[in-house]
C-alpha cells in the first residue's frame, strides 16, 4: 500500500529520472573538477609527500556533487508553489510533516543517486575504493550530506518566492561549504583561523567521514563524524519542518 | 434535495494587514445546490474559498463545512471536498494518470478501488486515452478537464470550482458544465463556484450571492434577484448592484511568472 509519503518522493525520482538533461548537465561540473584538480594539482601533491591526489580528490568531489544537487532541490518547492503544484499538496488531507519528510527523502535520493554516478565516474578515470567492506557505510554518508542539505535547501526555498535570487543566495552558501570542507585540501596543517572554519562546517564531517569509508584516511575518526552530521541534519530538518508549515498560497 | 446545509459561514472575517478582504459574511448551501458566488475582481471571491477550503485561517467568524470546522477539524473537512483552483495545479512534469495517482493516494483512496476510478474518471472528462501524456502537452481546456477529474477522486461531498471556466473555448465550458451537471445529479454533490460569465451562472446555479468589497449584497435564486433589482438579466442585476466602475486588480507576482514562463517558452 502505497502512502503519501512514498508518492511524494517517488514523484521527485521519477521526475528526475525524466529530465536526463539535468542529470547529465549536473556531471559536468564534477567531472571537470576532477579532471582540472585531479590531474592538475596530482604531481604537486605527489611532489609534497600527499601521495596520490586523485584518491584524496575523489570523496570530496563526490561530496560536491551530492551537495550541489541536495541544495538546489530547494528551488522544486519554489518551483511548485509558483505553478500552482504546490496549493494541490496543501489542500490534501496529509500533515505537512509528511509532506515535507517525502520532499526531503525525495531530494536526498536524487542526490544520493548523482553521488553514486560521480562515483562511477571517478573510477573511470583512476580512483580506487581500497575498503569495499566500507561500501554501506560510504552509502550512509552519503545519504546524511544529501538528506541535510536538502533540507537546508527546502528550508531556505520555503521562505523564498523568487525564483532568480534563489540560486544566487543558494551559490553564496553553497561555496564557502564546498571550498572550506576539507574536500580540495586536507585539513592537517591549514592555518589555526581557516582550520577554525573547517571544523564548524557540517559538510567536513561528511567529506571525513565519505573519505575514511572509501579510502581508510578519516581525521575526526566515523564515530565523531557520525554523531556530529546526526546532529546538525536533525536540527536543520526540525527548522525545515517548521517554515514549511507556515507556507501559504 | 435533503434541505441539510452543506456549507455555513457567520460573520466571516478575513484582514490582511488593515486591508478587509471579507467583511462578516453570512450565508448557507444547502446540500446537492449549486451556487454561485459572484463578484467583481478583488470581491473577496477566492479569499473565502481559501478559508472554507483550509488555505487561509480566517480573523473571525464561523464557518461549517460538511459540518466540520475548517479552522479545527482540518483533515475531516479536506476529504470531503474536492477543489478546482483558479489557477493550474498539476504537475507539467507528471502524466495524467500519474497526476490522478498521485491525488488518490494523498487522499487515501484505497488500491482495490484506485485503479478503475482513475479509469473511469478519465473515461468520463475524455482523457483516457492522453492518460499516459505528460500534462505539458495538454491544451488549457484539456489541464481544466484533468483537474476537475482529479478533484473527484475521492468522492468529495463539494466540488469548490473556482473560475474554473476561464478563458475557455465555448464547447469546453459547455462540455465541463455539462459534466458538472451529470455528477450533481449522479451523486448529490454541492457545487459551489465562481466566475465572471453571468450567463453561465443565470443557466447552471439554483441560486447565486453576489458579493462586493468584502461584504454580501444579495443571496437567492436567479429570478428573485432579477425581481428584486427590476433587472432583465443576471448581469443587469449584477451591474446594478456593484456599479460600473472597473476594479483593477493588482497583478500578482504570480502572474508576471506566468508572463515569464511563456517567455521562456516552457
Amino acid at each position: 500500500m502505497m502512502d503519501p509519503l512514498q508518492v511524494m518522493w517517488l514523484r521527485q525520482v521519477k521526475k528526475y529520472w525524466r529530465s536526463k538533461p539535468r542529470m547529465i548537465g549536473s556531471l559536468g561540473q564534477p567531472i571537470l573538477f576532477l579532471v582540472a584538480f585531479g590531474f592538475g594539482f596530482g604531481h604537486i601533491y605527489a611532489k609534497a609527500g600527499g601521495g596520490n591526489y586523485l584518491q584524496f580528490l575523489a570523496p570530496g568531489i563526490i561530496a560536491m556533487s551530492i551537495l550541489f544537487t541536495a541544495m538546489f532541490t530547494g528551488i522544486e518547492l519554489i518551483w511548485d508553489r509558483r505553478f500552482g503544484f504546490l496549493k494541490e499538496t496543501l489542500v490534501a488531507p496529509v500533515s505537512r510533516s509528511q509532506l515535507v519528510l517525502g520532499r526531503t527523502l525525495g531530494g536526498a535520493t536524487v542526490a544520493v543517486a548523482q553521488g553514486i554516478v560521480v562515483c562511477i565516474i571517478s573510477v573511470l578515470v583512476g580512483f580506487r575504493p581500497e575498503h569495499l567492506e566500507l561500501l554501506p557505510l560510504a552509502l550512509v554518508f552519503m545519504f546524511l550530506i544529501a538528506f541535510l542539505f536538502t533540507a537546508l535547501g527546502t528550508a531556505i526555498a520555503s521562505r523564498m518566492e523568487d525564483m532568480q535570487a534563489f540560486p544566487l543566495i543558494i551559490n553564496f552558501l553553497i561555496m564557502p561549504l564546498f571550498f572550506l570542507s576539507g574536500a580540495l585540501f586536507p585539513l592537517t596543517g591549514a592555518p589555526k583561523g581557516l582550520d577554525v572554519v573547517m571544523r564548524l562546517n557540517p559538510l567536513s564531517y561528511g567529506v571525513d567521514g565519505l573519505r575514511g569509508a572509501l579510502t581508510g584516511t578519516a581525521d575526526f575518526g566515523f564515530r565523531l563524524d557520525l554523531l556530529v552530521l546526526v546532529g546538525v541534519t536533525i536540527v536543520v530538518f526540525i527548522i525545515e519542518k517548521q517554515l514549511f508549515s507556515k507556507v501559504e498560497v | 434535495m435533503r434541505g441539510m446545509p452543506a456549507i455555513v459561514v457567520k460573520g466571516l472575517v478575513k484582514k490582511f494587514g488593515k486591508v478587509v478582504a471579507v467583511d462578516g459574511i453570512s450565508f448557507e448551501v444547502k446540500e446537492g445546490e449549486i451556487f454561485a458566488f459572484l463578484g467583481p475582481n478583488g470581491a473577496g471571491k477566492t479569499t473565502t474559498i481559501k478559508m472554507l477550503t483550509t488555505l487561509l485561517h480566517p480573523t473571525d467568524g464561523m464557518m461549517k463545512v460538511n459540518g466540520f470546522d475548517p479552522v479545527s477539524q482540518m483533515d475531516d473537512v479536506r476529504r470531503s471536498f474536492g477543489i478546482v483552483f483558479q489557477d493550474p495545479s498539476l504537475d507539467d512534469d507528471l502524466t495524467a494518470e500519474e497526476n490522478m495517482h498521485f491525488h488518490a493516494v494523498l487522499y487515501g483512496v484505497k488500491k482495490d478501488i484506485r485503479e478503475k476510478r482513475i479509469h473511469d474518471l478519465l473515461r468520463f472528462v475524455e482523457l483516457e486515452e492522453r492518460k499516459d501524456d505528460l500534462v505539458k502537452k495538454f491544451s488549457g481546456g484539456m489541464k481544466r478537464r484533468l483537474e476537475i477529474a482529479r478533484g473527484l477522486i475521492h468522492h468529495p461531498k463539494i466540488l469548490f470550482l473556482d473560475e474554473p471556466t476561464l478563458g475557455l473555448d465555448p464547447q469546453t465550458r459547455n462540455s465541463m458544465w455539462e459534466h458538472v451537471s451529470k455528477l450533481r445529479k449522479s451523486e448529490g454533490m454541492t457545487v459551489f463556484f465562481t466566475t465572471h460569465y453571468m450567463e453561465e451562472a443565470a443557466r447552471i446555479a439554483d441560486r447565486v450571492a453576489i458579493i462586493d468589497h468584502g461584504k454580501i449584497l444579495k443571496v437567492g435564486t436567479v429570478d428573485e434577484l432579477k425581481r428584486q433589482t427590476k433587472a432583465k438579466s443576471l448581469e443587469d442585476a449584477f451591474l446594478k448592484l456593484t456599479g460600473r466602475v472597473i476594479r483593477e486588480e493588482q497583478s500578482t507576482s504570480l502572474e508576471r511568472m506566468r508572463t515569464m514562463r511563456k517567455g521562456w517558452g516552457r
